[in-house]
């Protein structure tokens, strides 16, 4: 086990400034994407059966 | 229009090049490779901080290897199959390879911007430097913007057919890109460490961190594909969205 301690685990030796603020925004994007593509689906599956792009109504 | 063949051991592999045949398909694979990237990503984090040691030369701050890495190769990767998908749809004119390219750009871009995130911050406390406009960062600044100039393009162009030509030609023109991010560390004098592992010699580090940064690239691979097959059914619902097939599947399956 490399942490004594939770704060240990946090402090990161020193880095964790730059650890975390890695990680922290590695989840927060992946998250973002995940969400976007829900959002996607949920719209493009509100329009099916309306006109193709181009195609007049 | 009839459907272009290639028969193989029976089977018609353009079969599943519709997209009324893929969409299904890709549907019944999503959970599986979701499924595998959270466990890998569980084991990989676990792995990552509590079995690997601290570094003797860096100590704590190499941890950010493991995202680090496994971003930078997915952000490449990701672009070599975008390239590959794009080509395939400008020579067999296939409407599902060209839906497949738009659809592995925003994760391609996610992954690359990813690493020039985790590569400023680990750059900092190990080079004293947020960013250096050295060869290996500075190419894979540039794969971010194939990427955004990629989605840009497609986004501009309103006919989905045309748009796809545009996109796969602006892609194999960067693939060019890809060798020179890869080769950069060799070819350049750069701050930017070898690569860590390679083909042809033992990796440089402890098996554990070894471990820990495979664990956490087969998750982003498998993030990846997940990602982009559901990334890619959405597609599908937006450009055929006045298709028969669509319209009946709705009405008889779950969507």
């Amino acid at each position: 086990m490399n942490w004594a301690s939770w704060s240990d685990f946090f402090a990161m030796g020193g880095y964790g400034l730059y650890v975390w603020g890695s990680y922290a925004v590695t989840a927060g994007l992946i998250a973002v994407e995940v969400i976007m593509l829900f959002v996607r689906r949920r719209n493009a599956l509100s329009r099916v059966g309306a006109p193709a792009a181009g195609e007049r109504p | 229009m009839s459907q272009p063949t290639l028969v193989i051991g029976n089977i018609n592999w353009f079969r599943y090049a519709s997209p009324q045949a893929f969409y299904p398909l890709a549907g019944a694979m999503i959970p599986w490779f979701a499924w595998a990237a959270a466990l890998l990503c569980v084991a990989g984090l676990y792995v990552g901080f509590f079995v690997a040691p601290t570094d003797h030369q860096q100590g704590e701050s190499y941890r950010i290897i493991f995202i680090h890495v496994a971003a930078a190769w997915m952000s490449m990767f990701i672009y070599l199959v975008m390239a590959f998908w794009a080509g395939v749809g400008l020579v067999f004119n296939t409407r599902l390879s060209g839906m497949m390219a738009t659809a592995l750009a925003p994760t391609g871009a996610l992954f690359t911007f990813i690493a020039l995130w985790t590569g400023a911050l680990w750059g900092k406390p190990t080079w004293g430097a947020w960013w250096v406009w050295d060869a290996r960062l500075t190419s894979e600044l540039i794969l971010l913007f194939l990427y955004f100039g990629f989605m840009a393009l497609q986004a501009a162009i309103d006919e989905p057919r045309r748009a796809d030509r545009a996109g796969a030609v602006l892609a194999l023109v960067g693939v060019v890109n890809i060798p020179i991010i890869y080769y950069s560390v060799k070819w350049w004098n750069t701050l930017h460490q070898g690569a860590s592992v390679n083909l042809t010699s033992a990796p440089t580090m402890a098996a554990t961190m070894l471990a820990g940064m495979l664990l956490m690239a087969l998750a982003a691979w498998m993030y990846s594909i997940a990602a982009s097959l559901h990334r890619v059914r959405s597609i599908i619902l937006e450009r055929e969205r006045s298709a028969d097939w669509l319209v009946k599947y709705r009405h008889t399956a779950e969507p």
